[in-house]
């Protein structure tokens, strides 16, 4: 069932593929406004990185929420895929794809933006890239679990755009938290590994409740 | 415990709880009243000055700031309560309740957040730190605007009620992380001092529990008020309601 619902996912957003392209863009714009506006020297971009490439992450996923249920919510398709399947199932299945769409191109966007950040400024084959990758890795699946219990409450809401925001923004801080902190312990050459069990357990945590719940939600909206 | 359940069940009716919530209401603001004029006496004028910490009368922020910081975490928990219940048992007016309890629990979030700012800058030389205790504490205010800005974008009442309720129950986990913000992270903002032993003189420590209970009962009658406008509000068509308000017009506006 899962497995059906994923290949249907993956098939529209094939079709609609710019808009899966534009919060990529937009990830990518945003980390390079910084050396723009703050400072082009290698060591203030350092030690900028972890936290610009984590906000920027952030607010890309947070953009590309906007494409979650909402189309199918109104073209009814979504009702269909309520009756067809258990709520649980339907939204496993649309943050799973939402995931692979947007969450894993942004992990393998990340290096190229490691770069543009002066990551590795100082020193020679360090690890420094794999552990923002691996931040985010972790990190991603957290927020867009969260994202899919924000969206699925604002979908019968008339302001939603901005709403989901707000009601999102302060679940998502402690992800960010603990995503910064981990690349900025692997700058300082600490150990990192307490905030990578942390973000490991964030996702599990969200992993267990955010498909049920985001499911008791969806019924709510479109009932 | 058949009788608790039963009472618990016409607590569902809304007639019902208008009726006995308004049988409630004046003692609990009679007491409330009492309570924090004597708590405001004490605190305010007639507990010692802190002389040990060079704080002086700055000390008496305390007797506000942890009240309303106290509240503004058990209003959460009340809430995500009442939207349990409701989501579990059906229960309409427990979605009342939560509504009720938001702004109000809003309220107690800023005036701890307030007060904090303002104790902050003598004590500590800062207006504002991002440490846990008080970035959690923020959070929680966002959790409290989110959900009033949720349910206000809603057209249909009980979408709105549901939508709400479950944000009311998800956003829950910040409570403890609160709660044991200053137990896991080494920060700015002081650790347990109120219940610990001897932490707290006698003579600061009486009218700062004469205030927090103050501030409890100050708070059940705020959101008693606004959940009987709120039953008002849902129950515009109940033939009660009309009778209500023609006795309560007949009146002069009396009861």
């Amino acid at each position: 069932m899962i497995l059906t619902l994923l290949r249907r996912e993956l098939k529209v957003a094939r079709r609609n593929w710019i808009g899966l392209a534009i919060p990529l863009l937009f990830f990518i714009i945003v980390v390079s406004l910084f050396p723009f506006a703050v400072s082009p020297d290698a060591p203030v971009l350092q030690k900028l990185a972890p936290g610009v490439i984590w906000v920027a992450a952030l607010l890309s996923m947070l953009l590309s929420l906007e494409q979650f249920y909402r189309s199918d919510y109104q073209d009814g398709a979504l009702e269909q895929l309520l009756l067809m399947s258990s709520p649980t199932m339907v939204a496993t299945s649309k943050i799973i794809a939402h995931w692979l769409l947007t969450g894993l191109p942004l992990v393998i966007l990340s290096p190229l933006l490691g770069v543009l950040m002066q990551i590795n400024h100082g020193v020679e084959h360090s690890a420094h890239t794999w552990i923002l990758m691996l931040s985010l890795v972790l990190g991603t699946p957290t927020l867009c679990l969260l994202g899919a219990v924000g969206m699925s409450l604002t979908l019968a809401a008339s302001r939603n755009g901005l709403l989901v925001s707000i009601l999102i923004i302060p679940l998502y801080v402690p992800v960010l938290i603990f995503g910064a902190s981990t690349v900025t312990a692997s700058l300082e050459n600490m150990s990192y590994n307490g905030e990578l069990a942390i973000l490991g357990a964030f996702l599990l945590i969200t992993l267990v409740f955010a498909p049920f719940t985001s499911g008791r939600a969806l019924k709510i909206s479109v009932g | 415990m058949a009788k608790a359940w039963r009472w618990f069940h016409q607590l569902g009716s809304p007639k019902y709880l208008f009726q006995k919530t308004g049988q409630w209401l004046p003692w609990i603001w009679a007491v409330t009243l009492i309570l924090l004029a004597v708590g405001l006496y004490y605190s305010l004028w007639a507990s010692p000055i802190e002389a040990r910490q060079g704080q002086g009368h700055t000390v008496r922020i305390m007797y506000i700031h942890v009240p309303a910081a106290a509240l503004s975490m058990v209003a959460y928990v009340a809430m995500a309560i009442a939207a349990i219940i409701g989501l579990v048992w059906k229960m309409k007016m427990a979605f009342a309740v939560t509504r009720a309890i938001a702004p109000v629990g809003a309220a107690m979030t800023f005036l701890a957040l307030f007060t904090g700012s303002v104790w902050g800058k003598p004590t500590w030389g800062t207006w504002w730190e991002w440490d846990a205790r008080m970035t959690s504490e923020l959070l929680l205010l966002f959790l409290y605007l989110g959900y009033i800005a949720l349910h206000a974008s809603f057209s249909d009442r009980t979408k709105a009620d549901k939508a709400g309720a479950v944000l009311a129950i998800v956003g829950v986990i910040n409570i403890p992380i609160i709660y044991f913000s200053v137990k896991w992270w080494n920060t700015l903002h002081q650790g347990y001092s109120v219940t610990a032993k001897g932490a707290l003189a006698p003579e600061f420590q009486t009218p700062l529990f004469i205030m927090l209970g103050a501030t409890y009962l100050l708070f059940a009658a705020l959101v008693i008020m606004r959940l009987r406008a709120e039953i008002i509000l849902r129950n515009q068509k109940a033939r009660w309601v009309e009778e209500w308000a023609t006795q309560r017009s007949h009146n002069g506006g009396q009861s």
